[in-house]
């Protein structure tokens, strides 16, 4: 599973069951987002017992794009059975600052700076 | 008349030095004007920290362009998609952004008309982000999105400019011509 755009490229690995998220994504709102917001939901319906969020290489994010990766973990939050790690770089100065605010949401989620 | 809420500071006088954009916000469709914001937040970013030194291989001079680049990029991405989403399109009244950069801040001045109807609800969601405990209301704005899927505003830019960001925010609202132009001022420390 991909996206691929001349800003943003999202991809699924399978067997190391990773989202991968690269570029610059800072899409117009909801209805913008809609295909990336079914490519998480397709992972988490097959139920991995780990997904990796890879986000090192992911320059820009939105308040929407925010919003996307929020509701996504509160989503994974409510499986129970599924755990999330998400790798970030300090080098992006987004992640440092906004990404704290998932563990928030989700305490058992694992933020790994790489 | 004029309505003042939050943090403000005048704009600078005109013959210091500043950086403004300006955009028409109808004469193309949102949708092929909205990567524009993208671009031209990087464009302000990459302006502002040629003004700051960089010593060839001081990781700190690095450190520091890298970090005032991206909040400057986000920051400007955010108030840009704000008065674009939130301009009245009806209205040919350009949508401007004015950088200015001081001794130990950066101060953003975006200037955008408004829809009269909507006027009355942004003043109140202001009135209750100065009012909260910003880093609670995120959260549970987030909680309300996440069970929300029609939603279609996030309702985060703003905060998440407070509360990650540490910006002062105030907003002066503007009656001329019977329509209304709000200045969103943004102060952010470097």
């Amino acid at each position: 599973m991909e996206i691929k755009n001349e800003d943003y490229y999202i991809s699924y690995n399978n067997e190391t069951t990773t989202i991968n998220c690269e570029g610059s994504l800072r899409l117009g709102g909801i209805t913008d987002y809609v295909p990336v917001v079914e490519l998480f939901n397709r992972v988490l319906d097959m139920e991995p017992p780990l997904i990796t969020f890879d986000i090192r290489q992911l320059q820009f994010l939105n308040s929407s794009g925010i919003n996307v990766l929020s509701k996504f973990v509160i989503k994974v939050r409510q499986k129970k059975n599924v755990q999330m790690v998400v790798q970030g770089s300090k080098q992006i100065p987004w992640q440092g600052k906004s990404l704290k605010n998932l563990k928030r949401l989700m305490p058992s989620l694992q933020l790994e700076w790489m | 008349m004029i309505k003042i809420f939050g943090n403000i500071i005048e704009k600078p006088d005109e013959s210091e030095g500043y950086l403004v954009i300006g955009f028409s916000p109808n004469s193309i469709p949102i949708q092929q004007r909205w990567r524009n914001n993208g671009l031209s937040a990087d464009f302000l970013a990459d302006y502002i920290i040629s003004f700051f030194p960089k010593t060839k291989n001081n990781p700190n001079d690095i450190d520091k362009h890298i970090e005032i680049k991206g909040i400057v990029s986000y920051v400007a991405n955010e108030l840009l998609e704000n008065a674009m989403k939130f301009s009245d399109k009806n209205w040919s009244f350009p949508i401007s952004m004015q950088l200015q950069l001081y001794e130990n801040s950066i101060g953003f001045f975006v200037t955008n008309s408004i829809l009269d109807k909507s006027v009355a609800k942004f003043q109140t969601y202001i009135q209750t982000i100065l009012g909260s405990d910003t880093e609670a209301l995120y959260i549970e704005q987030l909680e309300k999105n996440a069970t929300n899927d029609n939603s279609t505003d996030s309702g985060l830019g703003l905060l998440t400019m407070i509360n990650d960001y540490t910006a002062k925010i105030g907003w002066k609202f503007e009656v001329n011509n019977q329509r209304t132009i709000v200045t969103t001022i943004v102060q952010l420390s470097i």
